[in-house]
């Protein structure tokens, strides 16, 4: 989309400034489910968010087409549409191009086009580039160049739909009852300065990876100064744009796993680094002092996905939300425990994790109990005694 | 010849209050108060009146009173009595003219106009009296990324990094420029607060050797008192190029103040005028830095950063480059109010530039080549408060380094007579009948309260910004905004027009 | 919404999907018309449940409340079957709120009379804030531990923390950070650094112990515990070390 920055930011803030409920759900076993539970969660979670934006990421969603790149792409005019399709035909090969389906809702004002399109690179790119780094740069070229266009996913089977309106609406609108997928994020929006535009919704996406926000980062400045000088171009001004990048940086080029990522973006204190074993402290130092522009300060709660592994991560001194629930292979992430317990009413365990502590859920691997949720360990020698009769209490709730 | 220099200021007596004690006339090293036997009374030479309030401070009766010369002269905005003044001392000279601490002049304070942000509603401010708030900082140079080995532990080795727990060191000031006493506040309170001070260009006193770990050993044109174990005691060592009171010339030590053991520091003769070389002499181009940098590297055994300081002048931001690829591991920038002992006047007034945009420049300019974590950015030049600090912070400074707010600490009163070694303070003077008004046990408890007066404002402002880490702050020019400021000065300090 | 009025004194409402406001004005008018128990099903996220009501209303909730639970609140019992979130008991001045699980973040924030009691353990926080002047004094039982900040800026108050789960150490940081008023027990052990600067660590005296005890058997009531046996442990008591302890840090 031409002249991105006066769409997603048309007063000129430093960036754009969004408030929001989100929710994950991911089958450690691969099993793909139907995103039935994970929209009646969001939903739920309906005032966190003032309708201005919602969306969903699915994973696993085009079973026909795994091995190619999905591109879901917006358009505000038919120009928009030709140009792109050209462009795409010239740098893929491209297998099918459809509109992605959707129901006439009396809440969508105006919305734009959006098409999906299965996609192969087959050689085009050229001798020494990456293939996901070529697919990034036409992803780039696309927003920044092109008129009336806007790439919201790009990944393989995977895609994100997102538009103004509830998360629920969104839902409705795109049809997502029909889709299957082993992981799903979902997001609502509350934006303080971009009414009424369908790319500035969350889930932001960069090839596979989709990050979905909630909080804003104080450290947005020098983040975004540290991402473009490693030719990353912040169009969007979001905190979620920088989060996706930095993941991008130090997961995809540096090749840093999550758990070490974590620790660059919501590192300990010093204070607390000092107490860990040596070696942890070294490490643990030297992160915090090479990527010290990465540090994201402020309140925030994400939930980063990419095909295999949902990480939801919150700042080191936990001022956004975050719960877990478990339920067999099951990982939920939720702003709030009232979203999980809708749609899966008997968890095996619920809790809040520590700031800066992630909560990965990764294929193949089952799920661990956490440290912090002890309620089923009280020793039997505290449970009641004859002295304390049990009194009007307690039927186990339905 | 008889002077036709007017008196600059004049001393007024309260005698009703006036117990003629004496202690003024004792505590006075100009001269300028003395006891008339005859008379039975305090008197004055106003002339010799340098207006540093030694006498104001220490009179028991506050009977004393030092006013600014009220003498006038019809009104010319061009020749300001500034001018005229220094006309008939270079008459009456024939000399240039010298002068002590730092530009007093209008060139615009860009720290006045720029206004930091706070948080309200989007997110939150950070309690700093009760939630963590972080304000260590590492200085030296990094890499662009680290590497693991497959059990996930760390294969990168770090060159050497240097911990302040604030991020405000002391300014390099020379043993000579001020006296030992003064040095060693400065080494206390460093160590105390957990931060660093420099020896500046005149050695390191063996009586210091002991605060080595927070010591920054200065190597400047001079060379005064480099060897082997001055390089070894220090934590960092830095080369002097230049400093932002005198861009373009050396150091100066007048004789006067070239005690026995400023000589033996030094080693160069008692009483001769230590006038450091303009340039460095090995030093005539840039792969020349490069050479001297890894020749101290050599020296140290590639164990301590080495820093380059030079004057914020023109070209800044292509010489900070420079510097950054040529080896530094630590780049000091010294802007134009950097204060010194002595200086030519001429060139203290007139040339530099001011430090903010320096560092704005240099900052923004190694991102743009994609080379900021190779050194670590320090500035200097009249950092006031802590409000100048956080400024300096969020413009893209790693830490900051001061000098006159130091002194001021201890006691000086920016009168200007540095250079005559006849400090009433005791600060900047070799005389040991002076020497001992700056008590260390005392000085550097003033200094420690200054730094831990700072860190407590920092904090306060870090947290109403919603950060909790220093380095979100660093180079974060969001968080500033500018007034009264034209387009261009906006455009290169990289900060937008309030309201905006 | 479907409700069920036996008497006069007992009311079922079932809140599948009904909004909070709707639920919450309902629930105001049968607190006002003198009800005495309100049960409520399926409860999934609906806020500010309890707020402000100052009848001495029994408020049973089946499922999982919203933020806000009893903010404001002055009066009523709120009993949880199921975890809560974040908020119970915000600015809370009076009355009793009762949770068979955990809660989340800052809760009995601010709050300045009433009991609070939670069988699990809580997030970060707890007791933000917390007030007391003469009888007025809220208390905040929770049966495992909390996360970081507990007691932050407390000004009065009891809290106490029960590590039922034997793991015999809290792992809270910052705990009673800007502490000048109240007191913090503790069931097990902490460690200093883990302690603001302002509080102290001793041992419980005779006046603690007898507070200490009833608040126990309360909990021990309301969750069917033995007593006895949660007292019988090691106990410290956390306290301010002075009234006021930012005095030193302004220069005038």
């Amino acid at each position: 989309m031409k002249e991105l920055n006066r769409i997603q930011n048309p007063y000129h803030d430093d960036k754009v400034i969004d408030a929001c409920s989100i929710f994950g759900a991911m089958d450690t076993t691969g099993k793909r489910f139907s995103g039935q539970g994970v929209i009646r969660a969001i939903a739920n979670m309906h005032d966190r968010g003032n309708g201005l934006g919602g969306g969903f990421a699915i994973y696993g969603l085009y079973p026909e087409y795994t091995d190619l790149y999905a591109f879901h792409i917006m358009y505000l005019s038919q120009k928009g549409k030709q140009d792109v399709e050209a462009f795409l035909r010239g740098n893929f090969h491209l297998i099918q191009a459809e509109e992605v389906p959707n129901r006439l809702a009396p809440a969508m004002v105006n919305p734009p086009l959006v098409w999906r399109y299965f996609l192969e690179i087959g050689q085009r790119n050229p001798e020494g580039q990456a293939e996901d780094d070529y697919v990034v740069g036409r992803v780039m070229e696309i927003n920044t160049r092109f008129t009336d266009a806007f790439v919201f996913s790009s990944g393989k089977d995977m895609a994100v739909f997102k538009g103004v309106g509830y998360p629920e609406e969104i839902a409705e609108y795109f049809c997502l009852e029909q889709y299957e997928g082993y992981l799903w994020t979902a997001h609502g929006r509350f934006p303080t300065n971009t009414p009424g535009w369908w790319g500035g919704a969350h889930p932001f996406c960069i090839l596979d990876w989709t990050v979905v926000h909630n909080g804003e980062i104080s450290s947005y400045g020098i983040n975004r100064r540290y991402l473009e000088q490693f030719g990353y171009h912040c169009t969007m001004q979001t905190d979620t744009e920088v989060v996706a990048y930095a993941i991008d940086l130090l997961m995809r080029k540096h090749g840093l796993p999550i758990e070490i990522v974590a620790r660059v973006l919501a590192p300990p204190l010093w204070r607390d680094i000092e107490q860990r074993p040596l070696g942890e402290q070294k490490l643990l130092r030297t992160l915090r002092q090479v990527y010290s522009s990465l540090l994201l300060n402020g309140p925030f709660t994400v939930i980063i996905a990419h095909h295999g592994e949902m990480i939801g991560l919150t700042d080191r001194i936990r001022l956004r939300p975050l719960t877990v629930g478990t339920k067999d292979n099951l990982l939920y992430l939720s702003s709030e425990e009232s979203a999980i317990r809708l749609i899966c009413p008997d968890l095996n365990e619920a809790w809040n994790p520590i700031g800066g502590e992630p909560v990965i859920g990764r294929l193949g691997t089952p799920l661990q109990p956490s440290p912090m949720a002890v309620t089923k360990r009280v020793p039997v020698l505290l449970r009641e005694s004859k002295k304390y009769p049990i009194g009007k209490r307690t039927v186990t709730p339905k | 010849m008889k002077t036709y220099l007017p008196p600059q200021f004049l001393v007024e007596r309260d005698v009703e209050k006036c117990i003629k004690c004496k202690v003024c006339a004792n505590q006075c090293s100009f001269d300028s108060h003395y006891y008339d036997a005859d008379d039975d009374e305090m008197k004055n030479r106003s002339e010799n009146c340098v207006g540093c309030h030694r006498c104001v401070t220490f009179c028991p009766t506050g009977a004393l009173m030092v006013r600014r010369n009220p003498l006038e002269y019809r009104e010319n905005y061009n020749w300001r009595p500034e001018f005229i003044e220094d006309i008939i001392k270079q008459a009456e000279s024939g000399g240039i003219l010298l002068t002590g601490m730092g530009n007093d002049k209008g060139q615009r304070i860009y720290w006045d106009h720029l206004v930091l942000n706070a948080s309200q509603v989007t997110n939150p401010s950070i309690d700093p009296l009760r939630e963590p708030m972080e304000l260590t900082t590492y200085l030296g140079r990094k890499p662009d990324r680290i590497t693991l080995d497959s059990d996930l532990n760390l294969e990168t080795e770090l060159a050497p990094q240097v911990r302040l727990e604030v991020p405000i060191m002391f300014s390099a000031i020379s043993y000579g420029a001020v006296s030992l006493n003064v040095h060693e506040s400065l080494a206390r309170a460093a160590t105390e607060v957990g931060t660093m001070w420099n020896t500046g260009e005149g050695g390191l006193h063996t009586k210091l050797y002991k605060y080595g770990k927070n010591t920054i050993a200065q190597v400047a044109s001079g060379r005064f008192g480099v060897h082997p174990e001055y390089l070894d005691t220090a934590r960092i060592v830095e080369i002097k190029i230049g400093q932002g009171a005198k861009p373009g010339i050396g150091g100066h030590l007048p004789g006067v103040k070239v005690s026995a053991e400023v000589s033996a520091t030094r080693m160069i003769p008692q009483g001769t005028d230590a006038l450091s070389p303009a340039p460095q002499h090995d030093i005539y181009s840039i792969e020349d830095l490069a050479q001297l940098i890894y020749a101290l590297k050599e020296a140290t055994h590639y164990v301590k950063p080495i820093s380059v300081k030079i004057a914020a002048v023109h070209n800044s931001a292509a010489i900070a480059s420079g510097m950054v690829r040529a080896g530094a591991d630590i780049i000091v920038l010294d802007g134009l109010r950097g204060a010194t002992g002595a200086t030519p006047k001429i060139i203290r007034d007139n040339v530099g530039i001011p430090i903010e945009m320096a560092l704005a420049s240099v900052d923004s300019r190694l991102r743009q080549e994609g080379i900021r974590n190779r050194a670590s950015i320090v500035i200097s030049g009249g950092i006031r408060n802590s409000g100048d600090v956080a400024k300096a912070i969020a413009l893209g400074a790693d830490a900051v380094n001061i000098g006159t707010a130091a002194l001021i600490a201890l006691g000086c009163r920016l009168c200007q007579q540095c250079h005559t070694g006849k400090c009433a303070w005791g600060i900047c003077t070799s005389d040991l009948f002076l020497t001992k008004r700056v008590n260390p046990d005392i000085g550097s408890r003033r200094l420690a309260n200054l730094l831990h007066s700072w860190s407590l404002e920092l904090k306060d402002m870090l947290g109403g910004m919603g950060i909790n880490a220093l380095e979100s702050l660093r180079g974060n020019r969001l968080h500033l905004r500018g007034v009264g400021l034209t387009d261009t000065e906006l455009d290169i300090l990289g900060v937008r027009m309030v309201g905006s | 919404m479907k409700y069920s009025q036996r008497t006069n004194q007992s009311v079922k409402i079932d809140a599948s999907g009904i909004y909070y406001r709707e639920l919450n004005t309902k629930i105001r008018e049968l607190a006002s018309n003198g009800t005495q128990k309100i049960e409520l099903r399926n409860v999934f996220g609906q806020r500010y449940i309890g707020t402000n009501i100052n009848k001495p209303v029994e408020i049973d909730i089946f499922g999982t409340p919203g933020n806000d639970l009893g903010a404001f609140m002055n009066g009523p019992r709120i009993t949880v079957y199921g975890n809560a979130q974040d908020g119970c008991g915000n600015t809370m001045n009076n009355g009793e709120i009762i949770i068979h699980g955990r809660a989340g973040d800052i809760i009995g924030l601010s709050a300045r009379g009433g009991s609070i009691f939670i069988r699990d353990s809580i997030g970060y926080r707890a007791g933000i804030h917390m007030k007391e002047y003469q009888d007025q004094k809220p208390k905040l039982v929770i049966g495992g531990t909390a996360q970081d900040f507990l007691g932050e800026y407390m000004a009065g108050g009891i809290l106490v923390l029960l590590d039922l789960n034997e793991s015999q150490y809290h792992k809270a940081k910052f705990v009673g950070t800007g502490m000048h008023g109240g007191v913090i027990y503790m069931r097990g052990s902490i460690e200093s650094h883990q302690l603001g600067k302002e509080v102290g660590i001793s041992d419980l005296e005779k006046a603690d112990w007898q507070i200490l005890k009833k608040l126990v058997a309360e909990f021990a009531a309301h969750f069917s515990y033995n007593a006895d046996e949660i007292l019988r442990h090691k106990f410290i008591k956390l306290f301010p070390l002075w009234l006021r302890p930012y005095g030193r840090i302004y220069a005038h």
